[in-house]
């Protein structure tokens, strides 16, 4: 029996949203959001725990868990998740070069995670902020008209 | 005609805007209180109706139309979802209004939830939007520590309560079966229409879905007035018997080459050089536009000379665009070259088809790796073809997909081809001088960069 992941506060977090719907399964991306929070990512074991939670089978949890981009599973992302918009609105100020200039800046791909585990690197697609175009959401914290510059210097602010 | 006068706008950039505190003391929670337990619910929906309201998400549907086609006398629950999964490149008056007034959008809601029997909503809000996140989970709390939520809301017999649902990345949660879908817990794979959602919509009961600036509009219209929001916009074109108007304001984004990008409001039925040179400050750089999108990626192109296009429901079609869409305009100016735009807009649809529908998961993806290699400098002038191909056979008119993901993938391409293809042509053949009449079928480039 594989160890238990989900903390008695997730489950809690997870059981106080089960009132609001009237299916258990539409907790589901609620769940994922909570443990995703925690873990950085949703491992296998968290799959088949929300699953006995919501009355699934881990299979249902699987499914909707792999359609949605924001989740990860093998591993957790970095510690600052670094999203560089990419869509039009974006690419005409820049921003593909400014996802480029990142990946040499930090030795990634998009998608992929620095090695000592600070950064993910990761292209958004329309973050709407096109007003504010590139801009880039790191974490929760939204950073607008982002040049090259003053990117390198949010790589090298982040803890 | 006197000088417009922002309302959806008003309280935007307001010091402490998102808070019930500010909200209320320019008259906010004022219309709900004019509505709920003094007017019938029927005659909230007639009003709404009689404004001319159309749907402010993309499609354009008149909103309190949509509302009488919940079955009459159910016995209930009903359904009421606001779409927030604003994902339409170049679009962001939703978060704008989440995020600095985020009281009026709820405030919409009550009465639209009202008008509508419905006594459980969902505010689908996409997970990109951190600010608008907390800013509209404090201002639900603060609506149900006043009484404006929950149980005998406003004093009245009326109960209402609004749950917050965080998305998880998905354009696709923006069509309203699939946010249905998504809400349930699912892939957000959308569904087959009939059964609309206002007869079996999310757990399968009646469900209204209804996106943001829809709700802000509904708030006013019980505000000022049906004559008010009748004054605004552009009455239905008497030669068109299925136009219902475009009346009321609405919130135009403006982004892309320009000086002052933003989201301003107008009068439905501006043109974008008026909407580029009043609000926009002109053209950056002093450079010359050359193109713009003007509803979101998905609504197609616009060349400079059509830029006396009027941004309500019935102009951009006329100059073979999609839609008004989400009024969203990007503007490209004369240095931008069309093959950078298509390479971005199919690489969107490819990584946002929800890969239900054959035509659609393959189609775009094709498309996309076919721009690959046009912009690699390996194209032929049979690509095109291939493109127009792609661009005239997915998504609903010709009757291949599901939901409306792949005619927005195909405009771009259908528009792009049509009125730029000379420089298409020209791109092809300058940047692969020896291959580009190849007509016999090429190797796939190598490694392509990563679509998914």
């Amino acid at each position: 029996m594989a160890e238990r992941i989900l903390t008695d506060d997730m489950i809690a977090q997870i059981q106080a949203f089960i009132p609001r719907y009237p299916s258990k399964q539409a907790v589901t991306v609620p769940a994922l959001h909570i443990v995703n929070e925690q873990l950085r990512c949703v491992p296998r074991q968290a799959v088949i725990e929300i699953a006995q939670l919501l009355e699934l089978h881990p299979s249902q949890v699987q499914d909707t868990l792999t359609f949605y981009g924001y989740f990860k599973q093998d591993k957790p992302g970095g510690k600052c998740r670094m999203w560089v918009c990419r869509s039009i609105a974006c690419a005409l100020r820049g921003a593909d070069e400014l996802l480029e200039h990142l990946e040499h800046k930090l030795h990634v791909k998009a998608g992929e995670t620095t090695s000592d585990g600070r950064i993910t690197l990761e292209y958004a697609e329309c973050l709407g902020a096109c007003e504010h175009a590139p801009c880039i959401l790191a974490n929760d914290d939204l950073h607008k008209s982002v040049s090259q510059e003053q990117a390198e210097q949010l790589v090298a602010a982040v803890k | 005609m006197a000088e417009f006068e922002p309302v959806l706008l008003a309280n935007v950039g307001k010091p402490d805007s998102w808070t019930r505190r500010a909200y209320e003391a320019t008259g906010g929670y004022q219309a709900v209180r004019k509505v709920i337990g003094k007017m019938a619910p029927k005659d909230v929906a007639e009003t709404v109706k009689s404004s001319g309201l159309r749907g402010r998400g993309g499609a354009g549907f008149p909103t309190g139309l949509k509302w009488t086609f919940l079955p009459p006398n159910h016995p209930g629950p009903i359904y009421f979802c606001l779409n927030a999964d604003e994902s339409e490149p170049g679009t962001f008056n939703n978060r704008v209004l989440m995020e600095d007034d985020p009281h009026q959008v709820l405030e919409g809601m009550m009465i639209s939830c009202y008008a509508t029997n419905c006594k459980t909503a969902y505010y689908f809000m996409r997970c990109e939007y951190p600010l608008a996140y907390k800013r509209t989970l404090a201002a639900i709390q603060e609506c149900y520590d006043a009484g404006y939520l929950g149980k005998n809301i406003f004093g009245t017999d009326y109960s209402l309560d609004i749950f917050l649902h965080r998305g998880a990345g998905a354009y696709i949660c923006g069509e309203e079966t699939g946010l249905i879908e998504s809400l349930e817990g699912k892939r957000a794979w959308p569904r087959i229409k009939p059964p609309f959602p206002a007869v079996e919509g999310a757990f399968r009961k009646p469900t209204v879905v209804n996106n943001v600036e829809t709700a802000a509009c509904v708030k006013h219209i019980f505000d000022r007035g049906v004559e008010w929001f009748k004054s605004i916009g552009v009455p239905p074109d008497p030669n068109n018997p299925r136009d219902a108007g475009s009346y009321g304001p609405k919130l135009y984004c403006l982004s892309g080459h320009i000086n002052k990008p933003g989201c301003y409001e107008a009068p439905l039925g501006i043109t974008v050089t008026e909407l580029i040179e009043k609000y926009g400050g002109g053209i950056w750089k002093g450079r010359k536009a050359k193109a713009c999108i003007p509803g979101g990626i998905s609504m197609g192109i616009l060349k400079a000379d059509e830029f006396h296009c009027p941004l309500d429901f019935n102009g951009p079609g006329k100059f073979g665009c999609l839609g008004l869409g989400t009024a969203a305009v990007v503007v490209m100016d004369e240095t931008t070259q069309m093959v950078d735009y298509l390479m971005n807009s199919c690489r969107f649809f490819s990584h946002e088809s929800c890969g239900q529908c054959t035509p659609c998961r393959e189609g775009t993806s094709w498309a996309t790796r076919l721009m690959t290699r046009i912009k690699a400098g390996k194209g032929r002038l049979k690509d095109l073809d291939l493109l127009a191909e792609i661009g005239d056979t997915i998504g609903i008119m010709p009757g291949t997909t599901i939901c409306g993901l792949a005619d927005g993938a195909a405009w771009p391409l259908k528009n792009c081809l049509k009125k730029f293809r000379g420089e298409l042509e020209e791109y092809i053949q300058r940047t692969n001088p020896d291959g580009w009449s190849e007509t016999q079928p090429v190797r796939a480039l190598g490694p392509l960069l990563s679509i998914h």
